[in-house]
């Protein structure tokens, strides 16, 4: 394997971490917004408790992907933040908003108005920050970025103000709230607050059927290339069986109240998504002129970029653990949801 | 407003935002770890509130320091793709380190700020000294990425595009170890006397505080320490320009004419139609004295570059004074610190009115000279965006309409510092009153184990 293509795959890692991790936070600030009935007080406070220590450490995937995006493939770069200028300052502002809000809304200690506010504001750019990631990455996949001679040539606006990329949008917002939902069926012992997020694990479950088939449907219009990857690949039966099989899955074991497997499941569902999508693009980074050959940085660069990635997760993942083992105890890393019975 | 003129100010904007953030996420770490140290040493309870009052405004500073931190990685491309194209390869390498950097801080932030009762104090107290460390990994990274903006290295140019490129030997470009050395030493001086100020300010009501009276020691003793070793890095930091950029070094020095024993201007007007600095205090031979070591060496002036590779000299030349001016009055009110420790061992600090308005007074001194020195070495490298091989004119992305973004992220970021601000206010509003040895007990009941949500 290539070390270009190495570099690639770990990329795709860390994107898929942050769409497991920050995403099922982006997916809390969803259950925030829709939190309903006589427990709503009570969902708000789980949703909090159960970000409040990781999402930091969550949202800096994100950056990760950036920085392996622009130091291994930086024409890749340039051509994405050229091309989409536009979602992409919104999606800051966003993330901006999203992350402020939430820790002015933790250490304003006071219960008044203000604090609702912040609340408000966390939970609404909480929905709208996932729908302009996945228009972002609908619109790399859409192949309507043109570039000639290192210049985009297809202007600011059109490759993703288009039906496909915001289609992308609303099952990225999907995915985020039902992992969201699934993860926190095991935040509490509250049998309660357990059905109430089964339920809306169920029907954001639900949400992410439909909406992968509209964007399976409007993915002939809208991105027929990566379509054609889905379909006609040899790996497309094997890799749609496996989704599916994953998707069951966590609708199952959601229906007989197995949330530890419930929660592998509905993680394997969005990771092999991810990867789906990755390798129909494959070998493109920005569909139909960019290729992780083509913006590949010189050797040099990319075997110290995979030294520095190799050093950092030997010193990540032991410091995740860590993390997730205080915070949400034996369960954090458990199959089995007796054990969440029994801490 | 030009295209390139908006971007340019978002860029600025952006930076002169984050990097306040940054340097109270690089020295905040250090000041709440020495206070829950002492506090585990000594069992004084006041060092633990201490600790957790810090450890919460460090919080929300963290908090804003992250997204607008994040804002900055995509702004590199969003604003600059043809130099993220061009040097993504090169200088990529320390943001990837500062990445990882980042990761360790906010995991191990995350452990200390909801971690009070839920890992040993030991533990709870390294999660601390990891955060403090990392956070300072994170700051040196980014600014050898300036460095090598400053002095590019690692690579050759064919045919106007980069190659042979070596990251490492771009990672340890000339200005890479005075600007990361210059940089962190002015997070602590700034953000020790930011805090040790407040504390000052209120000592000056409530004399008898035990509670200020320890902020104010820990505070200053890290701000002082690094006001004092900073005339040093700055010296460093003036040759290597000298050596470097010696267009920067003229323009921050007012410096038109190439002349042998150079004069050094304190204050000034520079005035680049006339070619002459006005009414500047000169200091005889101090410039070539301080720039090379030696009285008699010939320093370039600004006519020794063609015109359109000059800076700005008006902002750079007053920057520089306000940067050297701040630095100056913080070092001073340290060394009389200092000096009043020696003398009078037994005396708190604290007992003398005039040196708690000193410390009122040089407050935002650092944060000030973190301001006008990052204007000195951004504005003085222009026109370029990589001195000597790229110009910003040429890096700049080809959307129009630039003006909406910089003006939304100006009413963002203007937004969100009110928001800090009066957060922290509340934070201060909300500090142990009447505090002495004897009174502690009661506090710590108030202020009970919130820590852990709160």
């Amino acid at each position: 394997m290539s070390l270009e293509l190495i570099v690639a795959g770990a990329m795709i890692v860390s994107l898929m971490f942050y769409a497991l991790l920050g995403g099922a936070d982006y997916g809390g600030g969803v259950w925030d917004l829709f939190a309903r009935g006589r427990r709503a007080e009570a969902q708000r406070t789980l949703i909090v408790e159960a970000i409040g220590p990781v999402w930091e450490a969550n949202h800096v995937w994100l950056i990760l992907v950036v920085v392996i995006l622009f130091t291994g493939f930086p024409r890749a770069f340039a051509v994405i933040a050229t091309a989409l200028h536009i979602p992409l300052t919104l999606l800051l502002i966003g993330i901006v908003l999203r992350g402020s809000a939430f820790t002015f809304r933790t250490y304003d200690s006071k219960r008044d108005r203000v604090q609702q506010r912040w609340s408000r504001v966390f939970s609404i750019a909480s929905v709208i920050t996932p729908i302009l990631l996945g228009v972002t990455l609908g619109a790399i996949a859409s192949g309507t970025i043109k570039v000639e001679n290192g210049v985009v040539t297809s202007g600011f606006v059109s490759s993703w103000l288009a039906p496909f990329p915001f289609a992308v949008g609303f099952f990225a917002l999907s995915l985020f709230a039902f992992l969201a939902a699934v993860y926190l069926t095991l935040e509490t012992k509250d049998e309660k607050l357990q059905e109430d997020f089964r339920r809306r694990a169920l029907l954001s479950g639900g949400a992410v059927g439909v909406l992968a088939l509209t964007v399976f449907l409007l993915s002939g219009m809208g991105a027929p290339s990566v379509r054609a990857g889905l379909t006609a690949s040899r790996w497309a039966v094997p890799l749609h069986l496996a989704t599916a099989t994953s998707a069951l899955g966590a609708f199952y074991f959601l229906w007989k109240r197995r949330y530890a497997l419930a929660r592998l499941c509905a993680a394997c569902q969005v990771s092999l998504i991810l990867w789906g999508w990755a390798l129909a693009q494959f070998p493109f980074i920005v569909e139909p002129d960019i290729t992780i050959n083509s913006a590949a940085a010189p050797r040099a660069t990319l075997r110290l970029l995979l030294i520095a990635l190799a050093a950092g997760a030997l010193l990540l993942f032991p410091s995740f653990y860590y993390l997730f083992r205080v915070f949400k105890g034996k369960t954090a890393f458990s199959v089995l949801s007796e054990e969440s019975k029994t801490e | 407003m030009t295209d390139l003129l908006a971007a340019r100010s978002q860029m600025a904007m952006s930076l002169a935002f984050h990097i306040i953030f940054a340097a109270v996420g690089i020295a905040m770490p250090l000041l709440m770890v020495i206070a829950e140290w002492r506090w585990q040493r000594t069992r004084e309870e006041v060092y633990l509130t201490l600790a957790k009052r810090w450890a919460k405004g460090t919080a929300i500073l963290f908090a804003v320091g992250a997204v607008s931190g994040t804002v900055l990685s995509f702004e590199l491309g969003l604003l600059w793709p043809e130099f993220m194209s061009y040097a993504g390869a090169i200088i990529g390498m320390p943001f990837s380190l500062e990445g990882f950097a980042f990761f360790t801080e906010a995991i191990f932030l995350g452990i200390y700020l909801y971690g009070w009762t839920r890992v040993r104090p030991r533990a709870h107290l390294l999660a601390g000294v990891i955060v403090a460390i990392s956070g300072a990994l994170s700051g040196i990274f980014v600014v050898i990425a300036n460095a090598w903006m400053n002095s590019p290295t690692g690579f050759e140019i064919a045919d106007g595009k980069p190659v042979n490129i070596d990251p490492l030997a771009a990672m340890l470009n000339p200005m890479a170890l005075s600007q990361t050395l210059h940089m962190t030493l002015a997070a602590y001086a700034a953000t020790g006397f930011a805090v040790a100020g407040i504390h000052a300010f209120l000592l000056l009501r409530d004399r008898k505080n035990l509670f200020h009276r320890r902020a104010l020691g820990i505070a200053l003793l890290v701000g002082g320490v690094a006001a004092l070793l900073q005339p040093l890095s700055g010296d460093l930091s003036a040759r290597a320009v000298a050596l470097n950029q010696p267009v920067k070094l003229a323009a921050l020095e007012g410096q038109f004419k190439t002349e042998r024993g150079a004069p050094l201007r304190i204050g000034g007007v520079p005035d680049e139609a006339a070619g002459e600095t006005r009414y500047a205090i000169e200091i005889p031979y101090a410039l070539s004295l301080l720039a090379f070591h030696d009285a008699n060496a010939e320093v370039k002036g600004l006519e020794a570059f063609p015109r359109d590779q000059w800076p700005n000299t008006l902002i750079v030349h007053t920057a520089f004074q306000v940067m050297v001016g701040m630095g100056t009055l913080m070092m001073l009110v340290a060394l009389w610190g200092a000096v009043r420790w020696w003398k009078r061992r037994r005396q708190d600090l604290t007992e003398n009115k005039w040196f708690l308005r000193a410390l009122v007074l040089a407050a935002p001194a650092g944060m000030i000279a973190i301001e006008a020195g990052w204007t000195v070495t951004e504005v003085g490298r222009q026109p370029w965006i990589i001195y000597g091989v790229m110009r910003t004119k040429d890096a700049v992305t080809p959307m129009p309409g630039l003006v909406v973004p910089f003006i939304t992220f100006t009413l963002l970021y203007i937004f969100l510092a009110a928001i800090v601000v009066w957060l922290l206010l509340r934070q201060v509003a909300a500090s142990p009153r009447e505090v002495t040895a004897g009174k502690e007990s009661k506090e710590r009941k108030e202020e009970g184990e919130q820590g852990v949500v709160a």
